[in-house]
């Protein structure tokens, strides 16, 4: 540092303030979109509920965090849950192989299997979500066909199969575009050198490919996983009795139960344990890559 | 480190006073100095989706010159918290029995100058002093009707008409996974209570738990909670028995017979939606006279033959379609009437209903 002279450190200082510019636009942007709204959730949630629904500020207290230990809170926890790890490894199972048929393929292939996977993007969720209503219904083609093989009284709709399937069905590409990222990088000698020294198909995965393509599967399950977690449209539309999922909850607070101190609790709650979730997968997931 | 602390600490205390000033600058609208039919500027309507005859908007610009602007809601809660939030402006809106409680409560409606609304003579007597607006000074009744069950008489036949169809194990516990209740803590609580032989406006904590139970308990045949595709889920066949708006049953079966609407005898809600101002209203002068002009006899009746609720205009039953008239199902019979019952606020109470309607269900 003091060996530099004035002309480099001048030139550094340039460097940094140009730098700063073309930051600006994101850090208004994340201060006025994302810092600001935050800080407005967590001033709420020290708030308390008035009679008629509004929020008193004038004792601010964590009445509302108190509550974030109740046993119908923390069974709507584990179930959203359990239902966001069922759809990342569902996911990741389902996508693992999808991505690398993907990535072995001749370029034009590829082009047009990667346009597949987007293509649900090209319709609205909503929409694609309620057409999953159509398809599970009791006299929807899948029961039907369950019936014609002698299954008879299924109910698909309104179950946590459903919600499990709309999540996959809705988050797959999330899983599948990072890992084929992460594969199509992966240098193809390398497994073919596995080979040359006698391991196995399946030795030659676990020892190179499965290694190599980590940080497509740590990107791909939280890239799933989150969304999932949160969850609001799918478990609304297939959901039916006892399968409230987190995303819910929340909305119910704020619109229903008229509680925006406890839903606002409920948002701080799950954005501290997701920071903390996904920095200590990222971590663990970075140390034995 | 330290600065940007203390600047979020700034704009903390920036967002807690706006709040703060939010709450005290409704200290009680005064009323508007309008006379009748006149106007002030285009209105602005509030309005839920498919709750209004496009022509009556019409014939009121027509008549008076002035542009009806309308935007829509799908439940009372959301045009309760856009109002709240500000920013968007409207004149009238349409809110609920119990919501123009809430909403007199926060100081939110702009109380009504009468001599703007002669017409509000014509509101039947049953409306003219309901427990959420005695003596109408707030608001005008729209339409009312009753929240009831909607059943699928071609599976189930002639049914007796109870809330046991929802939630007694013997009769709906035969029909698994094809029940639907409303996603309303104080519609489907209301129910259960009824069912017990209590009052839907139940304070009672002992009564309200047993309520939340029987509803715990229905869980193992309820589809869904849902509140505003009951209808369709009933006629696609997805469930056969479903709570819900005697209004929307009524449009969604049409002719088609497999389908009834009925009132359970042990009794059910009665609502009313209702025109009200709010105390923000840039154009109040033309609000009182579209409420003036909506209780005109005709337009009530046009009102109620486009959208199958009953009329609470006592003067527009000679405009309305005898078939709706004599429908029981739009138009209780007397006996029927007996057993309705308005939901009312029960202040410290409600947050215990939503919590265990919350937690029955989940």
């Amino acid at each position: 540092m003091s060996t530099s002279t004035g002309l480099e450190q001048d030139a550094v200082r340039a460097e940094a303030r140009r730098g700063l510019l073309i930051g600006l636009p994101a850090i208004a942007t994340l201060t006025v979109l994302f810092a600001i709204p935050l800080i407005i959730v967590v001033a709420y949630s020290f708030g308390t509920r008035t009679r008629t629904g509004r929020t008193d500020f004038s004792t601010l207290d964590l009445s509302a965090y108190q509550r974030l230990a109740d046993p119908l809170v923390l069974e709507i926890v584990s179930r959203s849950l359990g239902y966001a790890l069922l759809t990342t490894v569902i996911c990741l199972i389902v996508g693992y192989p999808f991505a690398y048929h993907l990535a072995t393929r001749t370029p034009r292939v590829r082009a047009v299997l990667l346009v597949l996977v987007m293509l649900p993007f090209w319709s609205n969720f909503l929409v694609r979500t309620y057409a999953w209503r159509v398809l599970l219904g009791s006299d929807g083609p899948l029961v039907r066909l369950l019936g014609a093989l002698g299954i008879d009284d299924v109910v698909l709709l309104f179950t946590p199969f459903a919600i499990v399937l709309g999540l996959v069905y809705g988050f797959l590409p999330f899983m599948v575009l990072p890992l084929y990222a992460a594969i199509e990088r992966i240098d193809h000698t390398l497994i073919e050198a596995a080979r040359d020294l006698h391991a196995s198909g399946w030795g030659a995965f676990r020892a190179v490919t499965l290694p190599l393509s980590r940080s497509g599967v740590i990107a791909g399950s939280v890239l799933v996983f989150i969304p999932a977690f949160g969850a609001y449209v799918t478990p609304e539309l297939l959901g039916g009795s006892r399968t409230t999922m987190l995303g819910s909850y929340v909305v119910r607070q704020f619109l229903s139960a008229r509680d925006w101190p406890f839903g606002s609790a409920l948002s701080v709650a799950i954005l501290a344990v997701m920071l903390l979730a996904t920095t200590a997968y990222f971590r663990t997931g970075g140390r034995s890559l | 480190m330290r600065t940007s602390i203390r600047t979020a600490a700034a704009i903390a205390a920036l967002t807690l006073t706006a709040a703060a000033c939010g709450d005290d600058s409704s200290a009680g609208a005064p009323a508007a100095d309008c006379v009748a039919g006149q106007t002030d500027g285009d209105l602005l309507l509030y309005n839920w989706n498919d709750y209004m005859d496009p022509d009556i908007i019409a014939d009121f610009e027509a008549e008076f010159g002035v542009s009806v602007v309308e935007d829509f809601y799908p439940e009372n809660e959301e045009m309760l918290a856009r109002v709240v939030a500000g920013g968007a402006q409207y004149d009238v809106v349409v809110p609920s029995d119990y919501m123009i409680e809430i909403m007199r409560e926060d100081d939110l409606l702009l109380p009504l100058t009468r001599s703007a609304i002669p017409n509000i003579a014509n509101v039947d007597e049953d409306f003219t002093d309901p427990p959420y607006d005695p003596g109408l000074l707030f608001s005008v009744p729209f339409l009312w009707g009753t929240t009831g069950l909607g059943v699928n008489v071609e599976l189930l036949g002639d049914v007796e008409p109870s809330w046991a169809l929802v939630f007694d194990p013997e009769v709906a516990g035969q029909l698994p996974g094809r029940i639907l209740l409303l996603d309303d803590a104080r519609e489907t609580m209301g129910a259960a209570l009824r069912w017990l032989g209590f009052s839907p406006n139940s304070t009672d904590e002992a009564e309200l738990q047993a309520a939340a139970d029987v509803i715990e308990a229905a869980g193992e045949w309820t589809a869904a909670y849902n509140s505003d595709l009951y209808a369709d889920l009933l006629i696609s066949g997805e469930v056969v028995v479903a709570l819900g708006y005697s209004g929307n049953f009524l449009d969604a079966f049409g002719d088609d017979e497999r389908f009834a609407y009925v009132v359970p005898k042990e009794g059910a809600t009665l609502w009313t939606d209702n025109l009200a101002i709010l105390a923000t209203a840039p154009h109040p002068c033309t609000a009182h006279t579209f409420l003036d002009f909506i209780l005109r006899p005709e337009q009530g009746a046009r009102l109620t033959n486009y959208i199958y609720y009953p009329s609470p205009n006592a003067f527009a039953a000679e405009f309305i379609d005898p078939e709706i008239l004599e429908d029981p199902a739009v138009y209780p019979d007397a006996e029927t009437l007996e057993r309705l019952q308005f939901l009312q606020d029960t202040g410290e109470t409600e947050i215990l209903f939503t919590d265990l309607f919350t937690r029955a269900r989940s």
